[in-house]
């Protein structure tokens, strides 16, 4: 039997930076990683953004190169799946029957994207990219299903090819967990000036090969459908192996699940927030490095809560979207305007301490104070409503007190 | 030879912060640090070509907008990930209140 070390299940940006950051540690011993997927991890934001958009064949942008892999000392076990874990001989066990013995195990098993049947197309992996290429055809019909995220650029990507495109969401509104209406509404009026057909507050009856039912009985044909209604942590393992589950694999604040050797990372795991005051799951890519960091230290010795402020951004179009923290834990909204087209909405709590910061514009022009916004709320800082409001006083100066 | 090419007036750019200047095709970042001086070097960020002179200028740190990057930018230096490659630096000088920048 193998010596055992430290195994790593996943293949995205969590296991590829925990394998990064454990040599850089100068942890020593072996590293095993096993994906399902055959390719080495490579970067899933540009999934539904350039990959789709760019003219040639999108090549994946590695994480882990070949070459790094080797000079790591990583087995990377590709194409093929983790079976179940053995906590009681801290074991795990492959679907061709190898076995891995492990002294810490990473969980970083991801989301899978939530399926509405066979004539709905998902967007997981580089697969689900070329395939999604590949029907994005000038004048054909694309139905979106969700306007969250994914749906909303991949109906910018759409556009950008030359699609016909319908977007179909059930809320209200777009974009109604975690977005902030003013900001919603201004890539809701993005998208119909782009020429996207826009429908809120609208179920669906039915899902055929060519066209999508609405409840109001209205029959939408489309060539391609796709639905984006969010991702499922991927907790399979963890839960048959009686690892506590909570909308995710549940962690405490050191990212460790309620097995002592078994963290979690990335967009399967749900931990503590103290500064927050509650747990979160978050499918975000910046979370998983910082997760992934802090579960990493925490191998090797450390006791590191994870205190890292959530961030993440969107692009449709040329508008570029960044939020930092939450904007659901501060209830006063105070308005920014920092630039034409630009807009910043800061989430205060009643007690004045800022808590969230929600910003969009065009390219990466809100970047810079969402940035400083971002520092201020990892300080705990209560900047005054009236220098927040007021965008001729620079946030560098707020936060430098 | 040394090539110096003006890039800029002196007080275009704030204290702690940074421009953008493009020349012979090329995208370059022009920084004040907080001392005063001035500092230069590729436009782009190494890891996914965003342009940094929407990043955050704090002491010698330039962060890109887009993913967080971070580089030194008095030498270039990559201060870890996503950002592996560093960035390429320019010789900068200050004359009559313009900056300078030295393209070889």
């Amino acid at each position: 039997m193998m010596t055992p070390g430290i195994v790593i299940i996943g293949g995205g940006m969590a296991a590829a930076r925990a394998c990064i950051n454990l040599r850089a540690s100068d942890y020593e011993g072996p590293i095993t990683f096993v994906s399902e997927e055959t390719l080495l991890p490579y970067d899933r934001p540009p999934l539904s953004k350039s990959s789709i958009m760019e003219e040639g064949e999108p090549q994946p942008i590695y994480l882990l190169e070949p070459d790094i892999v080797a000079s790591l000392k990583v087995d990377a076990r590709l194409g093929v799946a983790a079976q179940k874990i053995d906590r009681a001989s801290k074991t795990i066990t492959l679907m061709d029957g190898s076995v891995i013995p492990y002294t810490k195990l990473l969980m970083a098993t991801g989301a899978k994207p939530r399926s509405l049947g066979p004539h709905a197309l998902t967007l997981r992996d580089h697969r689900d990219t070329l395939t999604l290429r590949e029907k994005f055809i000038p004048h054909k019909s694309i139905v979106i299903i969700g306007g969250g995220f994914i749906g909303l650029e991949l109906a910018s990507s759409a556009i950008k090819r030359g699609c016909k495109v319908t977007l179909i969401e059930a809320q209200p509104r777009i974009l109604m967990r975690g977005v902030p209406e003013p900001i919603a509404k201004i890539i809701h009026d993005r998208h119909l000036s782009a020429g996207v057909d826009l429908l809120v507050g609208t179920g669906i009856e039915e899902i055929a090969a060519h066209h999508v039912k609405l409840k109001d009985g209205r029959v939408i044909s489309a060539d391609t459908i796709i639905a984006g209604i969010g991702a499922s942590p991927e907790v399979r393992l963890a839960q048959e192996a009686g690892l506590a589950i909570e909308n995710g694999i549940a962690c405490n604040a050191m990212m460790q699940t309620s097995d002592p050797d078994i963290y979690a990372a990335g967009d399967c795991a749900s931990f503590e927030h103290q500064q927050f005051g509650k747990r979160l799951r978050l499918e975000a890519w910046r979370s998983a490095q910082e997760q992934s960091a802090t579960a990493v230290a925490n191998m090797l010795g450390a006791s590191k809560a994870h205190v890292a402020v959530p961030w993440f951004w969107s692009d449709q179009y040329e508008l570029g979207l960044q939020i930092a923290g939450m904007a659901d834990a501060g209830p006063v909204t105070i308005t920014r305007q920092p630039a034409e087209g630009a807009l910043l909405l800061f989430h205060v709590a009643l007690d004045g301490k800022l808590m969230g910061v929600s910003g969009i514009g065009p390219g990466n022009s809100i970047a810079r104070d969402v940035k400083l916004a971002e520092m201020m709320i990892a300080k705990g800082m209560s900047p005054t409503a009236e220098a927040l409001a007021d965008a001729s006083v620079p946030l560098k100066n707020l936060l430098k007190g | 030879m040394t090539n110096w090419i003006e890039a800029c007036a002196a007080d275009a750019v704030n204290n702690e912060d940074v421009i953008r200047f493009d020349h012979g095709g090329q995208t370059f970042a022009i920084y004040r640090s907080p001392d005063d001086k001035y500092y230069a070097t590729d436009g782009l960020c190494t890891h996914e070509k965003i342009h940094l002179c929407d990043g955050l200028v704090m002491d010698n740190i330039i962060e890109c907008p887009k993913h967080n990057g971070r580089f030194d930018y008095s030498t270039g230096q990559a201060k870890g990930a996503p950002c592996i490659v560093n960035l390429k630096s320019y010789p900068t000088k200050v004359e009559g209140g313009k900056v300078f920048i030295a393209l070889s």
